[in-house]
Order: structure tokens, then C-alpha cells, then sequence
């Protein structure tokens, strides 16, 4: 057996191939759950695996399906595979590599939400990806295990493939579905949330890529063994993306409650040049910065422990900047990031991130007066609490905690505590 | 006359099938990229025929073309090299790479260089950053990425697109 519940490629390389796959006992779940489950107890069995959504927001799976509209139909299931947000590049590695247990996770997850239509939806770029899957597919319903009256029941299944075409927004669920209804992505108002007015209106489920992975290891082993992978706080395993300044960036699969001392040192083999590590990012673009102090490196990894440092898991995107990079670059070129890809909805986000965008530029450029930083942080918190979605929200993290944790970076005095 | 209906009959069929009646709209994008993948751009008189072809509002497929990076309304070189310079790439040297590429190439970000080969472009995340510097090359035959780059192997890539086009030009002949 492979020690990867995700990236199992790693050590069964064509895991990608349907024979492959098969004998290493895929697609056994999906027919176990359709032949001799309800819709149901699959539910159940997610929920008591303890699985929370890995897309960033980490909300149980289990209860999310639990959710879904009885009274409206037909019922859809989304994935997505929308990864856009700068320190991401875990959904690409599975889906190329391990594509067949992906895809049996969404076929699981359909069948408990009763949903006879379901749609990946990937960001525009991964355009071969989409290729790729849509072989695959191909192959799946050839093989009788898509298709119509599945393992001769009355359940049948069709999975589509949707090419957004670069929008980092289209990541936000509810703007992933406008998107694919065809529109502009831009977020909705919600309540109601996907799970009562979802797709087309009906109820639907949204999951990340990473999250459907999962799903058919824990229907053919059990809730309890993947509650036991992880720890009580965070169940199983997660995909951390490292990058930055560090020798070895890439996926590094481990179980919650390893440290960032194990992932960046030991799997990442540590500093470029050996130099000393200043800063981790530990959810991406829009992470809440952490000094990378001993405490820091050393907190076991998971929902409860990151967040009580001041950050949080989201999905695993941990980028680690050295001594050689100034923060105020680093929010620099973050809040560049959001201002791009800032959809235009809502004025907090729209005009916020473009304001702190010329603020950082010039702060960046040498303007470090005291006033100058003031404005920025004014700006940053006017912004917090009054967006419609999560990009203009998380947008000002990196600046206030940037700001409050490393002000010496920005012409401060420094401050005596750790976290600033 | 509907130029892109009568161009891709099949594949037009072959899309509208993944949607259900009432959502029929989801085919927008689909469409937009079959206007664009001959030219590399997506012509006006395209947006038309997809209205038509959705029963929406041209309006409402013109708002996608600006909404959306990786639809283009201007003509630029046959292949878009497009570089991401974000945070992580750009703590990986991709800022640098632009720029000596750039260099090499004679042009500057968002230029094209004067054979109408490749317009360089510097773009947000594209999810490989930990396979910087990279880019993707947006041409006719879609979309690939070029990761672990460097400006000799970027500029040996250029020269194999500029070889396959003559060679292509001559078989038409």
C-alpha cells in the first residue's frame, strides 16, 4: 500500500492508468457505494471522517453535503479546479497525476448529493489538463464506471469538463458558478448558499479537487483510519504547496500536526544559501504573515494551532520568504496580485485594493514616511469587514500583519513581542 | 450567415451537449475560445454569431472578452509568450528572467517582436510556483507551460516556432 492517500503516484507511478488504478483497488468504493450504500451513508462516513474542505476555507465536507435542498432538483456537483491564488500548485500535480482517484471522488460525492451531472471547472490555463481529463472520462464511462444505469442501477452519471479563461475570483465559489452559467465572475450575495441556490439555481455542491481525493480512500478504509492520520484537531492529510525561497519547492504531502520546521527544512531542505528565514505565508497570497520564529516553526500544523498564531491553514500554500526580501515588496507585489484580479463588485474591494496598490508602490519605491504608512493601514482595516467575498477580505492581511509584525521593514521602531 | 456555426459545426454540437436547456448560456466561454484559436484574437462580427447562436445579448458576451485575461480583442503576435512575475515566482528570479528575455528579444513587456512572431506578456499566477521562472505560450493550438525556464532555452523554443511556421508556409505553397 502506498504511504500517500493523495499523491500516491509518487510511488506507483501509473497510477494515472485505468488497469493501474483498478488494481490498486480504485473505482471499488464508487461501485460499493452505489450498489450497497444510500446516498445517505456516504454522507455520514465523510462526516465522521473529520475531512474539511481543502480549498482554503476548510469547512466540514461532510455537513456541507449534508446541506443540500431535498425539496429542489436536480441536484449538481461542482469541482473546483479554479487554483489560482499565487504559493497554489497542489490540484495540478493531482489531477495529471492522479487523475482516476479525483475523479472517483467526484463520482462518490455525486452519488451521495444525488446528482446526475457534475462539472469540473478549471482555470482557462490548464487547457491540456482539460484535454487530459476529458480522455479520461472517456475512457471511465467506455469502462462502465460513468455513464448511464451505473453497475445496473438506476444511478447514472455524467461528468463535463469547463475551461474558465483567467479570473484568480472565479476561485470564490458562487462566482466559479456565475462563471459557469456563462457571465462574469462575480461573487453572490449570500445566504443562500450553493447547497440551496447553486448552479442554474439548484442545489449544488462545491469542493476543491484535493478534497474529492480524498473521498474514495476514506469510503475503502474507513472514517476512523483517516481520522486517525491526522490529529484531533485537523483529520488526515493535507497537500502543502512550499515555494519561495527555499531549496526544494513543491508538493509536500504530510499528515496535520507535522511542523513547518519538518516541511521547510526537511523536505524543503531548508534556505536558499543557507540564509536565515525571516517570514512564512502559510495560505498563499492572502495568508496572515507569521515571523518565523522558533514558536512558529515548531506549532504543530493544523486548523486550530495555526490560527491561534494569527494565520491560518487555508489551502496549504506556504510560502517562505528569507532575510534577503523586504515585506514591504512582499505586500507590494501582493496587493498588485489583488488589484488585477479584484472583480469589480464591490467599492471597498474595487477601490481599496487599487488605492492600497499606489500606496504600497510607493512605499515600496522609498516613500516610507510615518503618514504614508498610516494611510495604508487606515485603508487596509476600512476594507476588512465590508466585501462581498473573501478576495477583497484576505486581500489586506499580508498589509496589516506585514505592518504590525515587521515594522522596521517599513521605517518603524521594532516592537519587542514576537508576533510584532 | 453564421461564419463560426457553418466553420465548426461538430464541435458547436459537441459543446451545447454538456449543458442542460436552461443553462445553454454556460457555452459562452466555449464559443469565445473557438472564435479566438484561428486568429488569436476574437473578431467582432464573432461576438454576433455567438449571441445568435445563445440567444443572449451580444453585450453579454462583448462584457466576457474584457472580464476574462485570456480572451484578447486585438491582433498581437501568432503566439503569446506570457510570464508570471507574482510573489512566489518572482522570489524564484522571474522579474530578472522578463527582463534579460525582453533584452534578448529586443521589446518590452507587451510588445512583439517585429516578425509578428511573440508578444511577451507579464501575467498574474499560474499556479507552478515552484517551477519558476515559467511561462505559458498562448498560440493556436492552445494553451502549454514552459517550466524551469531559462532565456537560452526560451529563446531555442522561439526559434523551433519560427523554423515550424516557415516550414508550414512553404507546405502551403
Amino acid at each position: 500500500m502506498s504511504k500517500y492517500v493523495l499523491l500516491r503516484h509518487r510511488d506507483i507511478p501509473d497510477i494515472k492508468e485505468l488497469k493501474v488504478y483498478q488494481d490498486q483497488g480504485g473505482f471499488k468504493a464508487f461501485k460499493q457505494a452505489v450498489t450497497s450504500l444510500d446516498p445517505g451513508q456516504v454522507t455520514e462516513i465523510v462526516k465522521a471522517s473529520g475531512l474539511r474542505g481543502r480549498g482554503g476555507a476548510g469547512f466540514p465536507t461532510g455537513v456541507k453535503w449534508s446541506f443540500m435542498d431535498q425539496n429542489s432538483w436536480p441536484h449538481y456537483v461542482v469541482a473546483n479546479a479554479d487554483e489560482s491564488e499565487p504559493g497554489t500548485f497542489k490540484d495540478r500535480e493531482i489531477i495529471e497525476e492522479n487523475p482516476l482517484q479525483f475523479l472517483e471522488g467526484v463520482a462518490i460525492g455525486s452519488y451521495a448529493v444525488g446528482a446526475q451531472a457534475a462539472y469540473i471547472y478549471l482555470r482557462g490555463e490548464f487547457w491540456q489538463l482539460a484535454e487530459f481529463l476529458d480522455g479520461k472520462i472517456n475512457e471511465l464511462e467506455k469502462a462502465g464506471l460513468l455513464g448511464e444505469n451505473l453497475f445496473g442501477t438506476e444511478y447514472s452519471l455524467k461528468i463535463h469538463t469547463h475551461l474558465g479563461a483567467g479570473a484568480y475570483i472565479c476561485g470564490e465559489e458562487t462566482a466559479l458558478l456565475e462563471s459557469l452559467e456563462g457571465k462574469r465572475g462575480q461573487p453572490r450575495l449570500r445566504p443562500p448558499f450553493p447547497p440551496s441556490y447553486g448552479l442554474y439555481g439548484k442545489p449544488t455542491v462545491v469542493n476543491n479537487v484535493e478534497t474529492f481525493t480524498n473521498i474514495p480512500l476514506i469510503l475503502e478504509n474507513g472514517a476512523d483510519w483517516y481520522r486517525n492520520l491526522g490529529t484531533e484537531d485537523s483529520a488526515g492529510v493535507k497537500v502543502f504547496s512550499l515555494s519561495g525561497r527555499v531549496k526544494k519547492p513543491g508538493n509536500y504531502e504530510l499528515p496535520f500536526g507535522s511542523t513547518y520546521r519538518e516541511l521547510i527544512f526537511e523536505h524543503g531542505g531548508g534556505i536558499i544559501n543557507d540564509a536565515q528565514i525571516k517570514a512564512i505565508m502559510p495560505a498563499g497570497a492572502s495568508s496572515s504573515i507569521l515571523r518565523a520564529s522558533d514558536e512558529v516553526l515548531d506549532t504543530p500544523l493544523e486548523y486550530a494551532s495555526i490560527r491561534k498564531l494569527g494565520s491560518d491553514v487555508g489551502s496549504g500554500s506556504v510560502i517562505v520568504i528569507d532575510e534577503t526580501i523586504s515585506m514591504d515588496w512582499v505586500i507590494k507585489k501582493t496587493i498588485d496580485f489583488f488589484q488585477h484580479e479584484s472583480c469589480g463588485k464591490c467599492t471597498p474591494c474595487r477601490e481599496g485594493t487599487y488605492w492600497m496598490s499606489h500606496l504600497t508602490r510607493q512605499i515600496h519605491s522609498g516613500k516610507k514616511t510615518e503618514e504614508q504608512i498610516q494611510l495604508l493601514y487606515d485603508v487596509a482595516t476600512n476594507i476588512q469587514g465590508k466585501c462581498l467575498c473573501a478576495l477583497g477580505e484576505f486581500s489586506v492581511m499580508g498589509v496589516l500583519t506585514s505592518i504590525d509584525r515587521f515594522p522596521q521593514d517599513f521605517g518603524r521602531e521594532p516592537k519587542g513581542s514576537d508576533q510584532g | 450567415m453564421n461564419d463560426l456555426l457553418s466553420k465548426y459545426p461538430e464541435e458547436i454540437k459537441k459543446i451545447l451537449a454538456k449543458y442542460p436547456p436552461e443553462g445553454k448560456r454556460s457555452a459562452v466561454m466555449p464559443l469565445l475560445f473557438l472564435a479566438q484559436r484561428k486568429e488569436g484574437y476574437i473578431r467582432e462580427q464573432a461576438l454576433s454569431e455567438i449571441s445568435q447562436i445563445l440567444d443572449i445579448q451580444e453585450t453579454e458576451v462583448a462584457t466576457l472578452v474584457g472580464f476574462y485575461t485570456l480572451f484578447h480583442d486585438g491582433k498581437a503576435g501568432s503566439y503569446r509568450i506570457q510570464v508570471c512575475t507574482d510573489l512566489c515566482c518572482a522570489l524564484r528570479g522571474s522579474e530578472d528572467f522578463l527582463t534579460s528575455l525582453c533584452e534578448a528579444l529586443e521589446i518590452k513587456p507587451g510588445e512583439t517582436t517585429l516578425d509578428g512572431l511573440v508578444t511577451v506578456e507579464e501575467v498574474k499566477c499560474l499556479a507552478a510556483c515552484d517551477k519558476a521562472p515559467m511561462y505559458q505560450l498562448q498560440g493556436k493550438d492552445g494553451i502549454s507551460y514552459h517550466e524551469n525556464c531559462s532565456v537560452g532555452n526560451t529563446l531555442e523554443m522561439i526559434e523551433e516556432l519560427r523554423e515550424s511556421g516557415t516550414q508550414k508556409q512553404e507546405e502551403t505553397k
